[in-house]
Parts: C-alpha cells; sequence; structure tokens
C-alpha cells in the first residue's frame, strides 16, 4: 500500500497566506514573550542573549528566567487546546473544553487539600495528580459501560463530578486561614511561574499532535456523527476510549504545568474552526500553535501590565 | 455456481431483532445475492431502518446471524466491511463544518492510503460522484448551506464514492424532487447491473415494482414476508400491510396503488 503524507493540495494549502500569517504570529509571540517583563529587551539584545553572545544580564534573564516560562506557557496552552479539539470531537459538543470531564476539579481538589495540610510543592503536585486520575476513572467507569454508547452519559458523569468537586474546591477555601489562601488562589486561577516536567510537557504535545494528526481523518469522520463513523470503517468504542484517555492525559500535563487555566481549549479550536480550517489535518496543528502562542502572549501581557 | 453466489451474498440466519423492547422481525431468513435489488416495505415503526442497521451491523441482533460473503459480521474489522458494505442513513449529516466535496471525500475513508487528507484518485471519484447526482456546481458551498435535498445527494455521492459491492440504503428518496428521485433510482439500477447487492427501504410501491426484483414486507407485529416483486407487489398484500384500503390504477402500462379514504 502507498502511504504518502504529503500530497499536492496539502503543500498548496501549507503555503496559502492564512496559515503562514498564523505561523508568523506564532513567532511574533514567542518574541514578545522574550523582549517583556520587568527589565525590557530590545530584539537585538533577545537575539544576541539567543545567540550566546550578549552581554550577561541580558543571557541570563532570556535564557534562565523567561524561555522556560515562554516554553512553559506554549506547551500548556498547546496541550489545553490539543485536548480541546479531541474532546469536541468525542463529545460532539461544541462547549465542550478539557475541564468539562471534571479532571481539572478533581486535581483542584487534590492540590488544594495537600495545601490546607500545609505540603511543600511537590507533594502538592502528586496529590494534585491523584485527584485529576481519581475523578478520571471515575467518568470513565461511569461513563463508558460495556456496549452501550451514549456519549451523553459520560458528559453529564463529568459535569456532575465537576460540580461537585467546586463545592469541595468552595469548602477547602473557607477551612483555610489567611495567607494559605492566597496561595490557593494563584493555583486556582492557573500559574506558570514553577514550570516542572516541561521537557516531559513538550515530549508529550509533540507526540500527542503527531499521532492526532496522523488520525485526523478519522477525527474529521467521527466529528460526523458515531453511526456514520462506523458505517465509514471507524471502530467507535476503541476510538472513543482512545480519544477520552488522550484528552485527559493532555489535560493532566496541562494542568500540572500551569494549575487551572480556562478559555484556550474552548475557544481556540472554535477560533480556528472560524478562521475556516474545518479538516483535522489543519484545525490540529494550527490550534496547537495558536493555543500556545495565544497563552504566551496573555502570560506576558500579564506579567508586564501589572509587574510588582 | 449455488454456492459461489452463495458465498458472495448478504445473508440473514435466524434473526430476530428488537429495540426498545419491540420486536422488528423474528426469526428472519434472507440471502441477497449480487445483481438483486431488494426492496424493505412497511408502515412508519415497523423496524426497516432497525433491520438495515442490523445488515450493516450497526446495531446487534437478540437472535440470529447476518454474514457478508460467508463470513459473520462480527469477523470483520470495521475498515474491511466497510470497503465492501455501504449504507445511506436516513438524516444523519451531523456536524460537518466543511464543503459538499469534502464531505464526498469521506466516503473513501475506508479505501484511504494517504496519510494526511486524500488522493488525487479519491478526489476525482468524488467530483464523479457529485456530478452523477447533479451537485457538481456545488461541490466548494459548505454543507451546512444545502437544502434538505440537496444534502441528501451529497450524502448518496458520498456512499457512491465509498464504492461498495453491497448498498444498503435507508429511504434513498426521501426529501427529492421527482428528477432526482429518477436520477437516484437509475444509478441504483446501474449497480445493480454491474453485480452490485442493493436494498433500500421505500415508501412507494411504484418503484418498488420498477427497480426491485424481491421485496421484504415488515409487518408491525414483527413478521416479515419477502420473495420475489411480482408476487408480493399485489393489491391484497399492500392492503395488509399498510393496513389501509388502495385504488389500483394503470397509467402508461404501469401498475400504481394509491391509498384510498
Amino acid at each position: 500500500m502507498r502511504l504518502s503524507v504529503l500530497n499536492g493540495s496539502n503543500l498548496q494549502f501549507i503555503m496559502s497566506p492564512r496559515v503562514i500569517l498564523l505561523l508568523f504570529a506564532v513567532l511574533l509571540s514567542l518574541g514578545f514573550g522574550l523582549m517583556n517583563g520587568s527589565l525590557p529587551l530590545s530584539p537585538a539584545e533577545v537575539w544576541q542573549a539567543l545567540l550566546g553572545q550578549g552581554e550577561n544580564t541580558a543571557s541570563d534573564v532570556v535564557w534562565q528566567l523567561r524561555m522556560p516560562r515562554v516554553l512553559a506557557a506554549f506547551a500548556c496552552g498547546g496541550l489545553l487546546a490539543l485536548s480541546g479539539v479531541l474532546l469536541q470531537v468525542l463529545l460532539r459538543n461544541p462547549l465542550a473544553d478539557p475541564y468539562i470531564l471534571g479532571i481539572s476539579g478533581g486535581a483542584a481538589v487534590g492540590a488544594l487539600g495537600a495545601m490546607l495540610f500545609g505540603a511543600g510543592m511537590s507533594v502538592t503536585r502528586i496529590s494534585s495528580f491523584s485527584g485529576a486520575l481519581l475523578v478520571m476513572s471515575v467518568v470513565f467507569g461511569l461513563g463508558f459501560r460495556q456496549g452501550e454508547r451514549n456519549i451523553y452519559r459520560l458528559l453529564l458523569t463529568g459535569v456532575v463530578l465537576s460540580a461537585g468537586c467546586g463545592a469541595l474546591i468552595s469548602l477547602l477555601l473557607t477551612l483555610t486561614q489567611g495567607e494559605q489562601v492566597k496561595g490557593m488562589l494563584y493555583w486556582l486561577m492557573g500559574d506558570l511561574s514553577h514550570p516542572e516536567g516541561l521537557v516531559m510537557a513538550w515530549f508529550v504535545l509533540l507526540l500527542a499532535g503527531l499521532c492526532a494528526s496522523l488520525f485526523s481523518g478519522g477525527l474529521d469522520v467521527l466529528a460526523g456523527g458515531v453511526n456514520k463513523a462506523a458505517a465509514l470503517g471507524v471502530a467507535v468504542d476503541r476510538w472513543q476510549a482512545g480519544l477520552f484517555f488522550a484528552a485527559a492525559a493532555l489535560t493532566m500535563m496541562a494542568l500540572q504545568l500551569g494549575g487551572n487555566i480556562g478559555f484556550i481549549g474552548l475557544m481556540i479550536p472554535h477560533a480556528i474552526r472560524l478562521l475556516g480550517f474545518h479538516a483535522h489535518r489543519w484545525l490540529i496543528p494550527l490550534s496547537v500553535s495558536v493555543g500556545g502562542s495565544f497563552l504566551v502572549l496573555a502570560d506576558t501581557l500579564a506579567r508586564i501590565l501589572w509587574s510588582p | 455456481m449455488q454456492s459461489l453466489l452463495r458465498l458472495q451474498a448478504l445473508e440473514a440466519n435466524n434473526l430476530t431483532v428488537e429495540i426498545g423492547g419491540k420486536t422488528v422481525c423474528r426469526e428472519l431468513d434472507l440471502i441477497a445475492r449480487p445483481g438483486e435489488c431488494w426492496a424493505l416495505l412497511g408502515q412508519n415503526g415497523a423496524g426497516k431502518t432497525t433491520l438495515l442497521r442490523t445488515l450493516a451491523g450497526l446495531h446487534p441482533p437478540r437472535v440470529g446471524r447476518v454474514s457478508w460473503n460467508g463470513m459473520a459480521l462480527a469477523a470483520y474489522s470495521r475498515r474491511t466491511f466497510a470497503q465492501q458494505v455501504g449504507i445511506l442513513l436516513q438524516g444523519e449529516v451531523g456536524e460537518f463544518w466543511g464543503s459538499v466535496q469534502e464531505y464526498a471525500l469521506l466516503g473513501r475513508f475506508p479505501h484511504r492510503n494517504v496519510l494526511l487528507g486524500y488522493g488525487a484518485q479519491d478526489e476525482v471519484l468524488a467530483n464523479q460522484a457529485l456530478q452523477q447526482v447533479d451537485l457538481a456546481g456545488l461541490a466548494d458551498r459548505p454543507l451546512d448551506t444545502l437544502s434538505g435535498g440537496e444534502r441528501q445527494r451529497a450524502a448518496i455521492a458520498q456512499l457512491l464514492v465509498q464504492q461498495p459491492e453491497c448498498y444498503l440504503l435507508d429511504e434513498p428518496l426521501q426529501h427529492l424532487d421527482l428528477r432526482h428521485q429518477a436520477q437516484v433510482m437509475q444509478i441504483f439500477s446501474k449497480l445493480q447491473a454491474q453485480g452490485g447487492t442493493i436494498m433500500m427501504v421505500l415508501h412507494d410501491p411504484l418503484w418498488a415494482q420498477r427497480c426491485c426484483d424481491h421485496v421484504l414486507m415488515q409487518y408491525s407485529d414483527g413478521r416479515v414476508l419477502h420473495g420475489r416483486s411480482q408476487d408480493l407487489l399485489t393489491r391484497g398484500h399492500l392492503e395488509e400491510l399498510y393496513q389501509c384500503p388502495l385504488h389500483e390504477i394503470s397509467v402508461a402500462g404501469e401498475r400504481c396503488f394509491v391509498a384510498g379514504v
């Protein structure tokens, strides 16, 4: 069987002005993130620092402070956007986002619970990961029963657990005293200042992005309805389980990286669709790159507009 | 010869199908061979769609089994099966934001050998199919801006692009105007002449009489009657099936049945 990755129309498409413009915007946002902060740097200074020349302060700021943060923001945004795309296919619901299945709620309850007992950073991380994993297992266990193909139950289970976690979060916040509340609120708002597992996150992002792109034809078919997809040769049950676990893993990764960041997973895929990219082979790479740069931009603006 | 024909057929053995506690057919045995065209007739809610979906492997039977080319459906991978048996679903266009041509191209999915997107040959097939159903001029329009009848024809184009050997059609004529009804039936008659196995849900006995050599009548109580068209398409059988008095008229040498009141 002949397998080719690119055909003529694909190449033509990659060279289209819209795609080039979007990729340019991605580079611009990365540059913007590296230049701005409490110590503004000129493009020339950033460029020299990147090349390993230039003076020490600029080099340190770029390599030690800003690069990890920009890379973390990009990976986090990309993970969330990709997770959103996959969930919108799985749940066949335009309002689906990475948090709809309650995974972020579980992570938040885990993290805040650990903070309440004064746990350190690493214990908090492990606890939030366990919370997310627990919620994910419950949603999967209740939502996917053998031989029943009802995606609404999955959706409702997720929404119910989300609401439950929301109540627990409020409870944890009221039980907490003074300064600790601030730390918790930072976590809930999303916090990119302590990126950990950056290499891992990028690895997961690239791998998942590549796999999802290679499976994009099936995603196109699946988005048109499960019966049609089955009639066209998609093994629907396996695909749904795969999509669920992929989206959950991506969401957990993003939560570990940047806490609870909303909006991107829901809106970026829709924005890309509004620009006219419906086919998943374009929707996926563009959502990842635009989602990533959007978060870099947002994070940079948040740092410079109200810098301490 | 007989065994060879049997091998290349869609076959149901002792098939009992239920949906929502209702039995839509009981102990059904049938063999649809290449070059045959079957009409599925029955009242609304008799379970024609459910039976068709069972034959396509989309609904599990209560008892019995369905096989294609001598092999049970469960033994096929969905992809291999989709290369050989295609189904036109009723009213499921789903969420699709792309163009009419992109929609037709999805029919190539089970045959696809390009990792990203579709090959040039696939696009040729899609364009040919759109031409056949009179949609060539709308190929670049977003699917969701089409009328009901146009969407139905786009779905038919998608099925043609799939190029199966067996066509299961759930109300292929729904939403179609007279001209396109005739056009679509001609397309499937041609496929039948080329050796395709065709089974379609119809509501007009006239089309069954013109295009189908076999008829399967599904009664509301789960009884099923099937046989050759000329034996079953009579006023008596149809009145019993539809529970309604019928007038038989003759137009240009053809028998037509019209509902009486």
